[in-house]
């Protein structure tokens, strides 16, 4: 972005004032998520920086309000890591079953209503989620499956598969289909096709559409806060009513490990991004 | 030459174009069962109980069942003057049946909606009813109290005898049918549906003005830094797209809390005086902050994925032919990012007119939004009938929005990270 010499002054400042208000704006988008790290640290239990901490006091940290969290009595967040990953790992399975084989059906040319076949499939991500709680929840009480963890593993496969079919559709645009019609002459049968030839060109879409999937399976918390009972209490959950009721460090310790995960996930998608990429490159 | 000969055999001696179409037919029955399971999943869990929220809402059998002979009775009565005899006799055969159930308060509840003063003279009906003698049951309803006798409660309870009723979409814009029949306002300081909704737009649409403000400039940043800086620089929005939104509601609320950081910082440079610290949580300013930082990455990456495909060769053309630096951004560049404006403007816009988390956190009594008062009626008072009429009202407001992206944007080009 340097710019060349022959830039004249007026122009050289604006283009200090862009780069000053584009700096301005990251500072805004990723500075909240650092606030928490820091405070997660306090050993204190007021969620601001005391004077230690801007000391760099080393007595002014501590591990405990991760120890709170990890032993504290009556602490709800061992149950609710354990639904939270249980519900979200069966909702992802769900969603990428459901959600490749439909967007498989999807992209083929002969697919008949696709427009509209389309806007009903991807319509629980546009639905606002308070309506598609209400809606889930009148659902689930009729079927008897409120409060149950089947009931909210069905609900987030509803609002999984959206991101499934998606990110499929979108990989499968690049595919070359002469690939598998050459192993159709080939004497394979479709579903050997699909497993040894479609499946492992798509697998990076196919797998970042499951980490969409689980990403909102695990942070998904109004579908829920309708259908769960005490029994069902997830991470969000737990963190919605510790932010309502009173804002405890320990909470804090939680988000820091939540921001850990996401980065983990964020890494695993670019790359799986970038590696698909390479492979529909190769196919063009 | 004569048709025999035009037309193409295959080997089994059927012609060609016959073959074709039931090939054609074949393969689109299996692309549709490849779809079939998730399409059915939706339409039984999903699609058919947006439908059941519709019915609720218009439902309203209730009373209906709860006084089948009255309204049987009532459909000779012309709502001129009290009814006759009749009428009272088959009101007061139910209400028996409704005491015996002990239902008679819930009866109670429904009236007094339809019109107020039906409490007290249903509670002091059931105590009278005991002593009721055989016969005659208009003269003794009548003399249990006063409004008994008046016509406009009679007519009050006839007009929950339909089945459906439009009432609470009226409710929830502060509408209402009337003692004569016609839909008229509520009081001006009764109004608090519409504040809500005109709130919910003007929140939503001065987030998207905010979202795109802010995600212009970085997203032209991005596109056009080289790949090594713009990937970096991309984690910064990626990140917090990928961060739990109820994290990223937290770190707010310790940021704008009165002893918060921001405040602090305030303080620190000298804007505001210590002990006048400014609300800046628990308020419309909640709300606009966090929902803004939270909606960003939704307006940069649509932006991003438009502005990579310019070649940056137009600009330097725009330039070489005479254009300010700021009239080839305005002429050349600009127009040419408009799709991707308007991406991001309406997802923005779809996803913060619904939104519900943010505002109930940090947004308190000024600062939430329609979805709020939907979870209220869903978990507070159980109007479920109302909480459906108005989850269906902001519905199909998401869903002109949604149409307008189909027509803009398509559907199928919405690209996710």
């Amino acid at each position: 972005m340097a710019l060349p010499k022959y830039t004249e002054p007026h122009y050289r400042i604006w283009h200090y004032i862009y780069l000053t208000i584009c700096a301005a704006v990251f500072f805004f988008l990723i500075a909240p998520l650092f606030v928490i790290f820091p405070l997660s640290f306090n050993a204190e239990e007021f969620l601001s920086f005391s004077d230690g901490m801007k000391r760099l006091d080393p007595d002014a940290f501590s591990l405990r309000w991760y120890k709170d969290m990890i032993y504290g009595t009556k602490n709800p967040w061992g149950l609710a890591a354990k639904n939270s990953f249980i519900i979200a790992i069966f909702a992802t399975i769900g969603s990428v079953i459901l959600g490749t084989v439909a967007a498989l059906g999807l992209s083929s040319r002969h697919m008949p209503y696709k427009g509209l076949i389309m806007a009903v499939l991807i319509s629980p991500m546009i639905v606002p989620l308070i309506i598609s709680g209400v809606a889930i929840f009148f659902f689930m009480a009729k079927a008897g499956l409120a409060a149950t963890h089947t009931g909210i593993v069905l609900a987030h496969i509803i609002l999984g598969t959206p991101f499934v079919v998606i990110t499929v559709t979108a990989t499968l645009s690049g595919f070359d289909h002469s690939v598998t019609r050459a192993a159709a002459s080939l004497g394979s049968d479709p579903v050997n096709t699909f497993m040894k030839i479609t499946l492992p060109l798509i697998l990076p879409g196919v797998i970042s559409g499951g980490l969409f999937a689980f990403v909102t399976s695990f942070d998904e918390v109004v579908v829920v806060l309708f259908l769960a009972g005490l029994e069902n209490t997830t991470i969000p959950i737990q963190m919605w009513t510790g932010l309502r009721e009173q804002l405890s460090p320990t909470i804090l310790a939680v988000a820091t490990c939540l921001i850990i995960l996401s980065t983990l996930i964020l890494v695993t998608a670019e790359l799986l991004r970038r590696r698909s990429e390479r492979l529909r490159g190769i196919n063009r | 030459m004569s048709s025999e000969t035009k037309q193409i055999l295959t080997t089994d001696g059927i012609p060609l174009e016959v073959s074709l179409k039931k090939a054609e037919k074949k393969n689109k029955i299996k692309a549709f069962l490849l779809v079939a399971p998730l399409l059915f999943f939706l339409i039984i869990t999903y699609v058919f109980p947006i439908g059941d929220m519709l019915f609720r809402s218009v439902d309203d059998k209730m009373v209906t069942q709860m006084l089948p002979k009255t309204f049987k009775a009532m459909e000779n009565w012309d709502g001129q003057e009290l009814p006759d005899e009749e009428v009272f006799a088959a009101f007061h055969e139910d209400f028996i049946k409704l005491v015996e159930d002990k239902r008679e308060g819930k009866l109670s509840t429904q009236l007094n909606y339809t019109k107020n003063g039906f409490k007290s003279i249903i509670k002091k009906l059931r105590r009278a009813s005991k002593k009721f003698e055989e016969g005659n049951y208009k003269e003794q309803i009548m003399a249990v109290h006063k409004r008994w006798a008046d016509v406009e409660y009679w007519r009050a309870i006839q007009r929950r005898a339909p089945e459906f009723t439009g009432q609470k979409y009226l409710k929830g814009m502060d509408m209402y049918v009337n003692e004569e029949g016609k839909i008229v306002s509520v009081e001006e300081d009764r109004r608090i549906h519409r504040v809500l909704w005109l709130r919910t737009l003007e929140i939503a649409f001065f987030v998207t003005v905010f979202c795109f403000l802010m995600a212009y400039p970085i997203a032209h940043l991005l596109a056009t830094l080289p790949m090594k800086y713009s990937n970096l620089l991309m984690i910064c929005v990626l990140l917090p797209f990928w961060t739990s939104l109820l994290v990223r509601t937290a770190s707010w609320m310790i940021l704008l809390q009165q002893q918060g950081i921001v405040n602090d910082f305030f303080v620190g440079i000298g804007l505001v005086a210590d002990d006048n610290r400014p609300e800046m949580m628990y308020n419309k300013t909640g709300s606009y902050v966090a929902m803004t930082q939270i909606l960003l990455p939704f307006m940069v990456l649509p932006l991003y994925s438009v502005m990579k495909t310019i070649s940056p060769s137009l600009m330097r053309a725009g330039k070489s032919l005479g254009g300010t630096p700021f009239v080839a951004f305005w002429k050349v560049y600009f127009p040419l990012t408009i799709p991707g404006i308007g991406a991001g403007c309406l997802l923005v816009f779809i996803l913060a007119i619904g939104y519900y988390i943010t505002p109930a956190l940090v947004g308190g009594a000024s600062g939430t939004l329609i979805s709020n008062q939907i979870a209220f009626h869903m978990k507070s008072t159980l109007d479920w009938s109302f909480a459906s009429a108005m989850g269906l009202m902001l519905l199909s407001g998401v869903l002109v929005i949604y149409w307008l992206y189909n027509k803009i944007v398509g559907i199928d080009n919405i690209k996710l990270g």
